[in-house]
């Protein structure tokens, strides 16, 4: 028998534009530029409860950076992030096209995002550690990570650094301060936890920084390390790279029809800050604030870094399937290269010629790295050893390696 | 010689090493100021401090996960899961980082963590206090996993596991915690006092990951064991009236092959004991190997004495436990095959 309360009504988080509708983000509430108030970063949790509902942003529309996080940097900071931003995308324009040419079998795009890992890695200092999600090469980019190596870890070939082990781009690079990636999304984010934690038991002075994309936020890992750097007080910054996108399944999928990823910080104790991704100004205020905080055993901060995923996932993805043509280009918080390019030029500090000079000398560099790499081969002209195989499952390989090894022939 | 039973050997072998080694550091549920709920990390925390054994969230997951940060980091971190049945949570974290870690980043970054877990039957734990899960960790390259039977044993292969630079699963059988148990669970309880293997020096020592234990000779048949079962194995064997010969494990990964081969070699039969359930267990694999290297020598099918293919009951613990009678029948139908 029906009792006289409503139906009840399962509710399936829908995006508001598909294949075929205008591209709209009416539904964002974007607050203008400056607006977010900066507390003392020694200031206790309890009085920073309003900042994962607010959005830090120091550019505006003109390219002016404007209230209380405007970091002050020098124009060759400002100059050296856009340097990385941009190389990171003429690399990725670059390997995405060798993908599309048979050249490797695989590759992921960091388009849009690009000013996180490149602003982050300028932050951090060089003994401190970055665990990474897949769209984070700009980090490398920012410490002149040799592109050739990244070249060759692509094609999986003869001088792979990672001897011929790992998918393209999962890279690792411990001198850089870049943690081995997985393709396992989430499963690093305890352990950044845990090297900050290290880093605390052992009295040094380095901190870690740790990220997953919004999608990831519902796995239990993200739960868990946010409980032990909370309970620990870990000198830890914890990212959410919010681009809106995981794979098909927009940011609602993941909760944020309700509520924003900052926010999640609330229940564990911990500052939540949300900042504009595109944004190198802001990115670099919020990191050095979370940054000070960790290092002065005030704990770990969530940094929700608010963005727009404008390629697909993945060589392997399609989003014209699933969102409307054109979204990115109607991002309100625009993209991260032109913006810090538009307020670099508005402080005389760059033009379009000095900007148009070094888009050749990166296309310059990426060409000549994708050179030497084919050089020693693309993916399946040119390998390591297939001993390697064999290697660094065990510090030393035991007798089933050993004898698989021989069965191999080799 | 101090005597000592599993516990105090476990115990010491973790005050050894908190002592010697300033990058070794204990954490995990209950394990702190309580020390374990089996009391293995008793009194550690007030010896050592805080911060070299202390209390972890009820999350399996994230003890690992920050643990193999920490191992990255290039500390020795030793955690506990309170039971083995406990552990599937933290499975992503052993199988997808801490056994690939050093592959896939080409030996730049590596877990050298300790994962101890009480595990397996005997106690009236019903399903959820009672499991033995080694199988699944074998089956994960870049783990290894180590089982002790005695005081001795437990503490040399603790300071092995935990000096290792691989990632190492350390399942401590708990129903020989406090004294070995044949399975002839209607007789008097045994402590460790005066039982072989309860002898047990005070300082550091090992005993080699990767090296099994010839716990008796015999000529008619091999029996392969680990954990409890090397006990049980003992009484079974005495049941029989069987000339067996007694291998006990001591570590499943690495495997010793080579003494189990010279013995089924030398004894022509074998019989495999374990407590978990039989299909997919570690004994398939045992059998697998004996019969790719020891086919010709073989004079009867290799069997195995395993849990049945059921959850650990409660009531029928005993119907369920493979005891020395099981064996014992093994043993006499290997013979007259």
């Amino acid at each position: 028998m029906m009792s006289n309360t409503p139906k009840l009504q399962l509710h399936i988080p829908t995006p508001p534009g598909r294949p075929g509708d205008e591209p709209t983000f009416d539904h964002l509430e974007i607050p203008p530029a400056g607006t977010v108030r900066r507390p003392d970063m020694s200031a206790p949790e309890a009085d920073l409860r309003d900042l994962p509902y607010g959005l830090i942003r120091v550019l505006d529309d003109a390219g002016r950076a404007v209230g209380p996080w405007n970091p002050n940097l020098s124009a060759d900071r400002l100059r050296a992030g856009l340097r990385a931003m941009l190389l990171t995308r003429t690399f990725d324009e670059r390997l995405f096209r060798l993908h599309r040419q048979g050249k490797t079998s695989f590759y992921m795009k960091s388009e849009g995002e690009e000013a996180i890992g490149a602003c982050q890695s300028m932050v951090l200092g060089r003994d401190d550690m970055a665990f990474p999600t897949y769209r984070m090469v700009s980090w490398l980019m920012a410490r002149d990570y040799p592109l050739v190596d990244l070249v060759n870890q692509i094609f999986s070939n003869a001088q792979d650094p990672l001897k011929g082990r790992q998918l393209p781009i999962l890279y690792s690079a411990r001198q850089y301060g870049f943690y081995s990636l997985s393709g396992n999304v989430g499963s690093r984010f305890g352990a950044a936890v845990g090297w900050a934690m290290a880093s605390a038991f052992k009295g040094d002075d380095k901190i870690a920084i740790g990220y997953i994309g919004e999608g990831t936020t519902a796995e239990g890992d993200f739960h868990e390390a946010l409980t032990f750097a909370s309970v620990y007080r870990a000198p830890v910054i914890l990212c959410v790279t919010n681009n809106q996108w995981a794979i098909s399944s927009f940011s609602g999928i993941a909760g944020a029809e309700t509520t924003t990823f900052a926010a999640k910080a609330l229940a564990y104790g911990l500052p939540g800050l949300r900042v504009d991704g595109n944004d190198f100004l802001a990115i670099w205020a919020a990191t050095e604030w979370a940054a000070e905080r960790a290092r002065s055993n005030r704990g770990a901060t969530l940094i929700e870094l608010f963005t727009y995923r404008a390629g697909g996932h993945s060589t392997s993805d399609d989003p014209s399937k699933y969102r409307p043509a054109g979204e990115a280009a109607k991002w309100p918080l625009g993209d991260p290269v032109e913006r810090l390019k538009q307020h670099l030029v508005a402080l005389g500090e760059w033009d379009e010629t000095r900007h148009q000079a070094l888009q050749a000398e990166l296309t310059e560099a990426v060409r000549a790295a994708v050179k030497e790499g084919e050089a020693v081969g693309c993916l399946g002209k040119s390998k390591p050893s297939v001993r390697e195989m064999f290697e660094g499952v065990f510090k030393e390989p035991d007798w089933r390696l050993i004898e698989q090894r021989r069965e191999l022939g080799i | 010689m101090p005597t000592m039973n599993m516990i105090q050997a476990l115990n010491s072998a973790l005050d050894v090493m908190l002592t010697e080694d300033p990058d070794t550091l204990i954490f995990g549920e209950d394990v702190g100021y309580f020390g374990g709920v089996f009391r293995v990390t008793e009194g550690l925390q007030r010896k050592h401090g805080l911060t070299r054994c202390f209390d972890a969230p009820i999350s399996e997951g994230g003890i690992v996960a920050t643990a193999i940060g920490m191992g990255a980091y290039g500390l020795r971190p030793i955690v506990e899961i309170q039971f083995a049945d406990y552990i599937l949570p933290a499975y992503d974290q052993l199988v997808s980082e801490a056994a690939r870690l050093r592959y896939r980043s080409n030996g730049e970054f590596f877990a050298p963590i300790t994962v101890r877990a009480p595990y397996g039957g005997g106690i009236f734990g019903g399903q959820t206090h009672s499991q033995s899960p080694e199988a699944i960790f074998a089956h994960i390259t870049g783990l290894k996993t180590v089982i002790p039977s005695n005081p001795y044993d437990a503490k040399g292969l603790l300071i092995a596991a935990i000096e290792d630079d691989d990632p190492v699963i350390f399942l401590e059988p708990k129903r020989i915690y406090n004294g070995p148990f044949d399975g002839r669970y209607d007789q008097l309880l045994k402590v460790w006092a005066g039982e072989p293997g309860a002898e047990v020096p005070e300082g550091r020592y090992t005993v080699p990951l990767g090296k099994a234990a010839l716990v008796r000779k015999g000529a008619d048949v091999t029996v392969i064991a680990y954990g409890t079962m090397v006990h049980v194995a003992q009484a079974g064997i005495a049941e029989s009236g069987v000339d067996a010969e007694l291998i006990d494990l001591r570590s499943i990964v690495p495997l010793d092959i080579e003494t189990i081969v010279a013995s089924v070699r030398k004894t022509g039969r074998c019989v495999i004991l374990h407590e978990a359930s039989r299909f997919g267990g570690f004994g398939g694999e045992l059998s697998a190997l004996i019969q790719e290297r020891c086919f010709y020598h073989l004079k009867s099918p290799i069997e195995r004495v395993a849990g049945w293919d059921t959850p650990y009951p409660h009531a029928f613990e005993w119907d369920y436990f493979p005891g020395p009678k099981r064996l014992a029948a093994a043993l006499i139908r290997t013979l007259e095959a």
